[in-house]
């Protein structure tokens, strides 16, 4: 094939996935000009067989699609998905997870990506992984509690603290604070010692034994290094570069740490995608979230469907569930939410507020006995009629 | 026809009492039903005006029969006002946002337009609510003190005071809340979302109850002669009873004490008449203990009249029976018993080009004997809708009295199409047109090739057959509904129908390596096509015989032009493939209609993914592949009969050596499984990243057995070639997979519980035959036995705990799913393709400016893509495209 073909087949009015197709069919390859015409005809004629007809009630056919392959799906809520070491919800379960819009998914993970410096470099993948990963103090030294003074004292490990990237200033700093800020917890002193390496942490309350092993507690558990809702994050080299697998997901604590790509880094919290990065961006979430699931399965669906469902949920520039707290419950007609779940209370509530049904909907014209608008019910042409006499 | 009249919108608003006496066409004072005669009391609840249900009878309303009248309401007069439970809400937060005073909304006008925003635009539909109200606030127009207003479930209300520092509270009758709301102004109503042009607040407290007409509430006359009242009316008795007593109460100035306490019992059954179900109020019941079916719970839920009597509706002209197959059907026929077609009829109306042919079918009459025997006509309908049933003794008058215009309702014959559907109808091929066979014994049959979309087999499945009335109705089944239409699944774009079970072994059969076939044989295996020729033999046998070769003979259902090359199902995708040249010969090269090399089976022509299938749909129509299915099944059926095909425990034999290997590779399992406990126990086992010890240890144990059931399955294959039936199913893709083999003959394997072994049962272990603790293969659910072999009881036990899982998840899955698709398809189900390309709810909304981003329709895409590009090149070029 060669350049002149190439051209000519990218000015086809076609979609960019059939030119593509077509060429790599006619990649290193001679074909004659009949050939060439012949393949395009029947491209053209394909092409306009496959069109979409004009009032196909896609939407109940998309539900179809997904709602059917469900009873073949595992119930199996754990599931190693590449990584042995990382727990993620598949199957069933994860879809409904998905069509719910929930906040936060059962097992929320992250595939945070590196940017080039980074993702070739085992030990530099490692830095990045530390300043992500969520790391309580205990990791950094001992804890010890002292009984006759009445102190937790923290030997801060030197060696770790390096290997890790963190200063021990840093620590003595960020450890206090964030037991304040993200424990609740403010009744004691501290006094840290910068070249012994050293903090001690002193309760207010001198007589309780309790508070003082609580205050432990909460010293040995701080988070002093590390993103606080990553609690694992696993290195995994995936073609050619390195790839930080995370359980726990953050999103926008994860793009502020250096050398994260930003471009390509998900979540699996679709909620937090569209909190984040935009509606577009909820959408696409949900429609590559659904499609892994399905395809994981083993169940094959025309990305089209999802895409439909995707955009029905995302309409209005959140993400909305389907069922009766988001699209079915927020629909126009009365009598379709009727149908739907809460019967009654919607009747009522209609009443009071003289809700008016249009009867546009496919449920209110069932319900009414009177054709719906959809499919052969929306053809308003009719033929005229010819005298058989004449 | 009926009229095109539509119903173009329905308005919902409430009640007043005024409106309500006005439809009211007579006022109920007596509790009784029915005397002694059987005669509706007047002013009774069963009364003569509310309509009649009892034949012979005539309203007194609109003097019509039983059949005609709709009924009419009555109502009766409450003694004092009472709440209606549904909108005990409502009322407490109209009572916490006005004030107890003056009644005006409990905000200036500034606070107002900040949550309403500016009185002109009417860009805001927000509404005030309870929260933008401060408790126990000063009115900013009367300047009254506010109290808080208490509500307990289900109707009470109270005030709380604040008396020397003691809080009282004090109980507001529905007559003082009613008082209150009446003199809400209209503009304070409209800030709350209550529309007062409809709905004024105080018509929420009942004065006056609209009693339902009969024909709502009939009765049904038991066996024994004895009347069974509906529950409604069971609780509207009640309603006038206590109605009365209060009256004669009030009347006579019973004490205050009586009058409250009847005035809460009326309450409690104006409450329980609308809604048995509410919190906070014991349901009332009927004589048995079983509680009432009263207004909610008549329309609520799946059986109630919404989703039950008008989501959902039961028709006539439809027929169920078990369904069975039958190969040599064509995939859009089905064969239904002779007893159904009988009975179920079309309605044809006579004109002056079918009257003779409608005379033949009255003549017939409603007794067809035999399947061959002619269709008869089991009804005449007369233009004056007057319908007459035939029989022996009329059939030739009314022949002779038919005349144009007529219609005659004729019995089903061959040919005429119906809709089949078998339940859960999942998606939309779960209900599909077929041409009626009329046959011999009481199943339906059908193509088995038909069975996936409907997700049938038959073992004692029973599907639906419902017969369309109208030509309409008709027309779209033969256009959209038929089988044909509904090869491709919308789905995925690729065939659902084709080739299952029997029919890929059978093809396998017939098409792997090369063959030849003496003239007999072909024509045997080609008896049921439709051909008028053979083709050229290919060689001779000794004598001089002509043969032919098995891939000539399965060229023979393929169009001329095909081209395609592709790997069969039995590839084993090798490091370099060896093309024509492949041992398996899974190598499918399909030149001009000639298969040249390969094997068919199930990519080639499977329900799910047979490739020649999808082609022949792109290049040739539904038609050709339809005729397609229907010519394989039929040939592949022959094709397993030449050589007979079957499975009996003796094909899970193995030889002594391969007995020793396994038992060989399982002792080595458990003892390698030993010997990680051991090492574990010792406390030397290396904890993998994020794991702890035991799990560790558990998964290398799960690792080590499940590689262990691979090797025993490996060393049965190794024994059992092509020669053996399961094999032949596994490789082909028809049934099973090597897996099952491996149970069967080498070892079952481990059980597992949520992907874990068996940990359950009793106190630190699974069962009593083993040691507290114990690690081992054998104490958690290791099944070292094969199904040929038997199971010890322990193993025995540990498979029907793995099984159970299996069971119960089933049971969740199926039930969660439908609920999701029930979701789905509610939110989804306004969405269409408008004519500018669009895809829009029917009310108009866009959701997506151009239908999945290409405007493909993936029911007609290839696998997704819009054009097949592949196949075209493929075809034209007559090579292997990448």
């Amino acid at each position: 094939m060669n350049d002149d073909l190439r051209e000519r087949i990218d000015a086809l009015d076609l979609p960019y996935r059939t030119r593509e197709d077509l060429k790599a069919s006619l990649a290193d390859r001679d074909i004659t000009e009949e050939e060439f015409e012949e393949i395009l005809e029947m491209i053209f004629f394909e092409y306009e067989r496959t069109r979409i007809e004009p009032c196909e009630a896609v939407g109940v056919v998309a539900a179809q699609s997904i709602g059917e392959p469900g009873t073949q799906m595992t119930m199996r809520t754990f599931h190693y998905a590449g990584v042995a070491e990382i727990n993620v919800t598949l199957g069933l379960p994860r879809l409904i997870e998905i069509m719910d819009a929930r906040r936060e998914p059962s097992t929320p993970t992250m595939a945070v990506f590196l940017q080039e410096d980074w993702a070739f470099n085992r030990d530099r993948a490692r830095e990045v992984s530390w300043q992500i990963e969520a790391a309580p103090l205990h990791e950094f030294g001992d804890i010890t509690i002292d009984m006759e003074h009445m102190q937790v004292v923290v030997q801060l490990n030197k060696q770790v603290c390096d290997r890790r990237r963190i200063a021990v200033s840093e620590i003595i700093e960020i450890a206090p604070r964030k037991i304040k800020e993200k424990r609740h917890f403010r009744d004691f002193e501290v006094e840290g010692d910068a070249k012994r390496a050293s903090i001690v942490f002193t309760p207010k309350d001198q007589e309780s034994y309790q508070n003082l092993f609580q205050l432990a507690e909460h010293v040995r558990n701080v988070i002093v290094q590390g993103i606080d809702d990553i609690e694992r994050v696993v290195v995994r080299k995936e073609g050619g570069e390195y790839i930080l697998y995370t359980e726990g997901s953050n999103l926008r604590g994860v793009f502020e740490v250096e050398g994260v790509d930003t471009t390509r880094t998900r979540s699996n919290n679709i909620s937090e995608i569209a909190d984040v990065l935009g509606i577009e961006a909820g959408r696409n979430a949900i429609i590559q979230e659904a499609l892994s699931t399905l395809n994981e399965q083993g169940i094959g669906v025309d990305v089209r469907h999802i895409m439909l469902v995707a955009d029905m949920m995302c309409m209005d520039g959140e993400v909305k569930q389907i069922g009766r707290h988001g699209i079915a419950g927020e629909k126009e007609s009365v009598l379709s939410r009727a149908a739907f779940e809460v019967t009654v209370n919607h009747l009522l509530d209609a009443a009071i507020a003289n809700e008016v049904d249009e009867l546009n909907g496919v449920t209110e014209n069932v319900i009414v006995g009177q054709p719906i608008q959809l499919g052969t019910g929306d053809v308003r042409l009719i033929a005229k009629r010819v005298n058989l006499k004449t | 026809m009926t009229s095109p009249k539509r119903v173009g919108r329905i308005e919902f608003g409430l009640f007043s009492p005024k409106e309500i006496r006005k439809m009211s066409v007579r006022k109920i004072i007596w509790a009784d039903t029915y005397d002694d005669d059987g005669f509706p009391y007047p002013q009774g609840l069963m009364d003569l005006h509310l309509g009649v249900i009892d034949p012979g009878l005539r309203c007194k309303t609109c003097d019509q029969k039983a059949a005609d009248c709709p009924g009419h309401f009555g109502h009766i007069e409450l003694a004092k006002p009472v709440i209606h439970v549904g909108y005990t809400r409502l009322i407490r937060k109209l009572l916490r946002v006005t004030c107890r005073s003056c009644s005006r909304l409990l905000m200036t006008a500034e606070e107002v337009e900040k949550i309403v925003g500016p009185e002109d635009s009417d860009l805001t539909m927000d509404v005030v609510s309870e929260k933008d109200v401060k408790k126990e606030r000063v009115c900013p127009h009367c300047g009254e003190q506010q109290l808080k207003v208490n509500f307990e479930k289900p109707t009470t209300f109270s005030e709380v005071f604040v008396e020397d520092g003691r809080k009282v509270e004090h109980k507001l009758t529905p007559a003082d809340i009613r008082a209150r709301l009446e003199r809400i102004p209209d503009e304070d109503l409209r800030l709350m979302g209550v529309n007062p042009d409809v709905a004024r607040p105080e018509w929420t407290i009942l004065t006056v109850l609209p009693v339902p007409p009969v024909t709502m509430r009939p009765s049904i006359i038991l066996e024994n002669g004895q009347r069974s009242e509906d529950d409604l009316t069971h609780k509207l008795v009640d309603i006038i009873r206590i109605n009365q007593r209060f009256k004669e109460n009030q009347d006579a100035g019973g004490p205050q004490l009586i009058i409250e306490d009847l005035w809460e019992l009326l309450q409690y059954h104006v409450t329980t008449y609308l809604d048995n179900e509410v919190a906070g109020c014991p349901p009332a019941r009927h004589r048995s203990g079983r509680p009432l079916k009263t207004l909610s719970q008549r329309l609520k839920g799946k059986e109630g009249r919404f989703r039950g009597s008008l989501s959902g509706k039961r028709v006539n002209f439809s027929a169920r029976t078990v369904i069975s197959p039958d190969p040599n059907l064509s995939i859009s026929e089905v064969g239904i018993p002779l007893a159904i077609a009988n009975e179920m009829t079309i309605p044809v109306r006579v004109t002056p080009f079918n009257i003779e042919e409608m005379r033949q079918y009255v003549l017939n009459g409603s007794e067809r004997p035999a399947v061959k025997s002619p269709c008869g006509a089991n009804y005449v309908i007369r233009p004056d809708n007057r319908r007459m049933r035939l029989s022996d003794a009329n059939l030739e008058t009314v022949a002779e009295m038919l005349e144009i215009g007529w219609t005659v309702e004729r019995q089903l014959k061959d040919g005429d199409i119906v809709l089949f559907n078998r339940q859960p109808s999942l998606h939309r091929m779960s209900i599909m047109a077929h041409r009626i066979v009329v046959m011999d014994g009481k199943t339906f049959r059908l193509n088995p090739a038909v069975c996936p979309p409907y997700n049938a087999d038959f073992d004692g499945d029973e599907m639906n057959l419902h017969i369309p009335q109208t030509e309409e109705a008709r027309a779209e089944a033969e256009i959209l509904v038929s089988v044909q239409a509904n090869i491709l699944s919308p789905r995925t774009g690729g065939p659902i129908i084709g080739g299952i079970h029997d029919h890929i072994s059978g093809i396998f059969l017939l098409t792997h390596r090369l063959r030849h076939f003496r003239k007999e044989e072909v024509l045997y295996l080609t008896q049921h096509l439709d051909l008028d020729h053979l083709p050229e033999p290919d060689a001779t046998d000794d004598d001089g015989n002509p043969l032919w070769t098995n891939k000539q003979v399965f060229s023979l259902i393929l169009p001329g032009e095909l081209n395609m090359i592709f790997r069969a199902s039995s590839c084993q995708n090798c490091e370099t493939c060896r093309r024509e040249m492949c041992e398996n010969d899974a190598y499918v090269r399909i030149i001009d209609g000639q298969l040249i090399v390969g094997t068919i089976d199930k990519k080639a022509i499977g329900a799910f993914d047979g490739q020649i299938l999808h082609r022949i749909i792109r290049q040739y129509g539904m038609k050709r592949a339809a005729r397609f299915i229907d010519d394989v099944t039929k040939l592949s059926i022959r094709g397993i009969m030449l050589q007979g095909f079957s499975f009996g425990i003796d094909d899970e034999d193995l030889t002594r050596t391969e007995y020793g290997q396994i038992d060989e590779v399982l002792e080595g399992a458990i003892t390698d499984v030993e010997r990680r406990i051991k090492i574990f126990k010792e406390g030397q086992l290396e904890p993998m990243p994020g794991r702890t010890l035991e799990e560790t240890l558990e998964m290398q144990i799960m690792q080590v057995l499940g590689k262990a059931r691979d090797r025993t399955g490996e060393i049965a294959g190794r024994h059992l070639g092509m020669d053996n039936s399961a094999v032949v199913m596994a490789v082909s893709g028809a049934r099973g997979s090597m897996l099952n083999l491996t149970q069967m003959a080498g070892c079952l394997g481990q059980q597992s519980v949520r992907g874990e072994r068996i940990m359950r049962g009793y106190e630190d272990r699974t069962l009593p035959h083993f040691r507290r603790n114990e690690l081992g293969a054998q104490a958690h659910g290791f099944i070292a036995s094969s199904y040929k072999s038997g199971l010890s009881p322990t193993e025995f036990f540990f498979h029907a705990i793995g099984g159970r899982e299996g069971l119960v998840d089933t049971a969740v899955r199926t039930s969660q799913s439908g609920y999701l698709q029930r979701r789905m398809i509610n939110a989804l189900q306004d969405l269409k393709v408008a004519y500018d390309g669009t895809v829009r709810t029917t009310g108009g909304r866009i959701i997506q400016f151009c239908y999945g981003e290409d405007g493909t329709d993936p029911a007609r895409s290839s696998y997704g893509a819009p054009v097949d590009v592949k196949g075209i090149v493929e075809s034209v070029l007559k090579e292997e495209v990448k």
